[in-house]
């Protein structure tokens, strides 16, 4: 079995192939509507070959390559929580059978799962969103089915985006754990992966490809083109003390001034690879003999989020705002031990008026401790 | 990272609501009823004091509740609730023979049993007595192992006070006493806010434990005054109220800064809650 | 008396020559609405109910006072009536300062005065921020908000 394969790029197909021999729906990313989107795949010319994304503060666009490239971009307005954690999940459905309801819970139809082209932040937001559901007293049992045999296929990132700081948040660009195979897409001479086995089957999937074993002038292209990448990143966070930091500001005037920025239209949490509020939703039929009960993804940007009996709790943007920010990069630790961001910028770039989380940080630490109850 | 494994018996995940059957319907006030509810299949589940249910009304929704029973033994679960939304009015309407739907218990305890040897005080306002019940009624059942006891309750009106047919027997061996925000000439009893009955509570503050639930604001004041009196403000336990859609941890509802109170409430102390109720909308 | 606690000897025997101790059946009247509010309680035993008469309504309780508190300060300042009506809830002992004698008494001595009106403001604050919390009607439905 191979460890470690340089193969050429159009042995993807057969990469593609062997996962959907062995069962797996293969999604990757594609082009669709103007963005580069995660969608099933059946052969590597779905990819976004030659393009590469635009991004900055509320905003995105395509651009063509001067190359072939196959993951010559950053990440789209997609995250792989659409497939692990859907939008809308029917959790069970009930029928009246006499005067004592049935209950049937719903499962998975699904074949298993493979992703190709997940980023290093994206691992990492794997094992966030991980911790959250199956590493507490009670698991998600939808998310732990999805979740169970996902098979990863990770890319290193040569191409980071304008809006990227994972280098910030020790999330990349370099994948170093959790997926089964690795690619590094790799230009000099010719055009080619180096890829590389994390996993026992990872590793016979990559044994079953034609290549060429990796060489010392490989491994050392792959890691000039990661030491590049990392010092091209279109945003730095300073994520020293960021717990601390927030749960001493939450009465700072820079809430404020983002709230009268800020839309709520809770975007920033449909595009987080992390957020993970969801809320359910029962249906009956018209002669209220069936019921369901859906689970879908649910925003703290909205106000009835954390509506109980008299009101809203969090009737501000100032407070839903703030709400987001703090649990992201702080109350996160408290409930879950680690950050909830990743560095990979979506917020920043799908937010219809550019508020870039980066900022706001630094805008906070910059005047550490300002209290806005205090004139 | 974490691996994926179900950990659940497969078809009875937590998410799952079990049916019951409503045995006993009483009503307690204008707007609020005591259900018993009895399991289909077993005795029923154990459930801690403190602990709440999530109840689910056949197609029209779930909402957290919780319960107002005796604590620590399986059996069936008795619920106090106040029809204030469509989910709850559907609720206080099933009659006997009626089914719900419960998942749980969830959450964590009222400590019962470290408040042992020292006096309790139980401080409830309104439907705030329902979860504090159970204390009453552990304290109730071991007397023996605490110092005084003084259950301290404050409702709207006379008419909005919940169990006053039990008032009778729990007097035999604890100090129970009432007031009211208004009442007309044929109330007898105090008029005033609740904090006003801690001054002539029988209790030794460095040795007591307070239980506390009603509206958060008259939470605050209660646990101002108990430390007031110099109970430590660890031993003063307050049980806090959050939209939840889940009741385990999952759905980010409850949050209140860095925990979940489903998961990690909802009784906390107030040396845990007060920085955390001091800043507003958190 | 929890009321007079820290005062000079003094001012105790004083304040002490303007009272003497009262007797009430539950039901009794203290004061109606209107009347001369020439005196102030102190209840030493029992409780008394402050009332406001609504017509169509009848009596209403606005609040109880218990052993140990003050029932009435309308004695304090002009025009010296009482704004409510008050009823023991119970046998009541009560012991009744006679007010026109300690406002000339506080009139002459106006440490006496400030020491004592100092005592009169924590109980009307008390009053006042128990009132404003059950102002906001926090064991309401939230209809009306």
């Amino acid at each position: 079995m191979a460890e470690q394969l340089v193969i050429p790029v159009e042995a993807l197909d057969d990469l593609i192939g062997g996962l959907r021999d062995h069962g797996y729906r293969v999604l990757g990313p594609t082009l669709r509507d103007g963005a580069i989107v995660y969608d099933e795949l059946s052969a590597s010319s779905e990819l976004p070959i030659g393009w590469t994304d635009r991004q900055d503060g509320g905003s995105y666009r395509l651009e063509r390559r001067d190359d072939e490239a196959r993951f010559g971009f950053a990440v789209g307005p997609h995250s792989w929580k659409r497939f692990l954690f859907p939008p809308r999940v029917r959790l069970w459905r009930a029928r009246r059978d006499g005067d004592a309801p049935v209950v049937d819970e719903e499962l998975r139809d699904d074949r298993p799962l493979a992703f190709i082209g997940v980023r290093a932040c994206e691992l990492h937001a794997i094992a966030i969103q991980d911790r959250v559901f199956l590493g507490g007293a009670y698991t998600d049992r939808d998310y732990a089915l999805r979740r169970e045999d996902v098979f990863l296929v990770a890319v290193n990132c040569f191409e980071p985006g304008g809006t990227c700081f994972c280098t910030s948040m020790g999330t990349g660009p370099k994948v170093e754990s959790g997926s089964d195979l690795t690619i590094t897409e790799l230009f000099e001479g010719e055009h080619r992966f180096l890829v590389e086995a994390g996993t026992e089957r990872g590793a016979e999937l990559l044994g079953a490809l034609a290549g060429r074993p990796g060489e010392a002038s490989d491994v050392e292209e792959a890691e000039r083109s990661l030491e590049s990448a990392a010092g091209r990143m279109g945003r730095t966070m300073e994520a020293f003390d960021l717990r601390d930091l927030l749960e001493r500001n939450l009465e700072h005037p820079r809430w404020d001034d983002v709230a009268a920025r800020c839309l709520t239209c809770g975007n920033c949490t449909l595009v987080c690879p992390t957020c993970f509020c969801s809320a359910v939703e029962d249906e009956t039929d018209l002669s209220g003999g069936e019921a369901e009960r859906w689970r879908v993804w649910d925003t703290c940007f909205s106000v009835d989020y954390s509506h109980i009996h008299g009101g809203s709790i969090r009737p501000s943007g100032r407070s839903r705002y703030r709400q987001w920010m703090t649990h992201k990069l702080g109350t996160w630790h408290d409930q879950f031990g680690s950050s909830g961001c990743v560095g990979c910028g979506r917020c920043i770039t799908w937010c219809p008026v550019g508020i870039d989380i980066t900022e706001e940080v630094a805008a906070i630490r910059a005047t550490d401790g300002a209290d806005a109850t205090v004139s | 990272m974490a691996t994926a494994t179900i950990t659940d018996r497969p078809g009875h995940g937590p998410m799952l609501p079990a049916p019951f059957r409503v045995a006993r319907r009483e009503q307690d006030t204008a707007d609020t009823w005591t259900l018993t509810l009895e399991a289909f299949d077993g005795p029923g589940p154990s459930i801690a004091p403190g602990q709440f249910m999530m109840v689910y009304a056949f197609g029209v929704g779930e909402v957290p509740i919780s319960v107002s029973g005796p604590p620590g033994r399986p059996g069936p679960v008795v619920l106090t609730v106040r029809a204030v939304g469509a989910v709850t009015a559907a609720i206080c309407k099933a009659e006997p023979g009626a089914t719900l739907g419960l998942r749980g218990p969830f959450g964590n305890a009222w400590p019962v049993a470290a408040a042992g040897g020292g006096d309790v005080v139980v401080i409830a306002g309104g439907i705030g007595l329902a979860p504090l019940r159970p204390v009453v009624l552990h304290v109730l059942g071991h007397r023996d192992r605490f110092g005084s006891a003084s259950v301290l309750y404050g409702a709207r009106t006379p008419r909005d006070l919940l169990y006053t047919g039990l008032f009778a027997d729990w007097r035999r061996t604890i100090d129970v006493e009432v007031t009211v925000d208004t009442a007309g000439p044929e109330w007898p009893g105090r008029v005033g806010v609740v904090t006003k009955l801690l001054p002539d509570a029988a209790f030794t503050p460095a040795r007591t434990t307070a239980f506390v639930c009603g509206p958060e604001i008259m939470m605050r004041f209660a646990a101002r005054a108990l430390l007031e009196r110099g109970v430590a403000p660890e031993r003063i336990l307050v049980s806090m109220e959050r939209h939840m859609d889940c009741g385990i941890g999952l759905c980010g509802h409850c949050q209140l800064g860095p925990t979940l109170i489903c998961r990690d409430g909802p009784v906390y102390p107030y040396s845990t809650l007060a920085p955390l109720l001091e800043v507003r909308e958190l | 008396m929890p009321l007079f606690e820290g005062l000079g000897d003094e001012a105790r025997v004083l304040i002490a020559g303007c009272g003497r101790n009262v007797h009430f059946a539950a039901g009794d009247r203290v004061f109606r609405e209107g009347g001369e509010a020439d005196v102030f309680y102190v209840v030493r035993h029992g409780s008394v109910a402050i009332e406001a008469f609504l017509p169509a309504r009848g009596p209403v309780t606005i609040e109880t006072i218990e052993a140990g508190d003050v029932v009435g300060w309308s004695w304090l300042f002009p025009p010296y009536r009482w704004h409510f009506d008050a009823r023991a809830l119970s046998a009541v002992r009560a012991t009744v300062f006679d007010a026109v004698c300690l406002r000339e008494k506080c009139d002459g001595d106006p440490a006496l005065g400030y020491a004592l009106m100092g005592r009169f403001a924590q109980v009307l604050i008390d009053r006042l921020q128990w009132t404003r919390l059950r102002l906001l009607d926090v064991y309401g439905n939230g209809d009306h908000h």
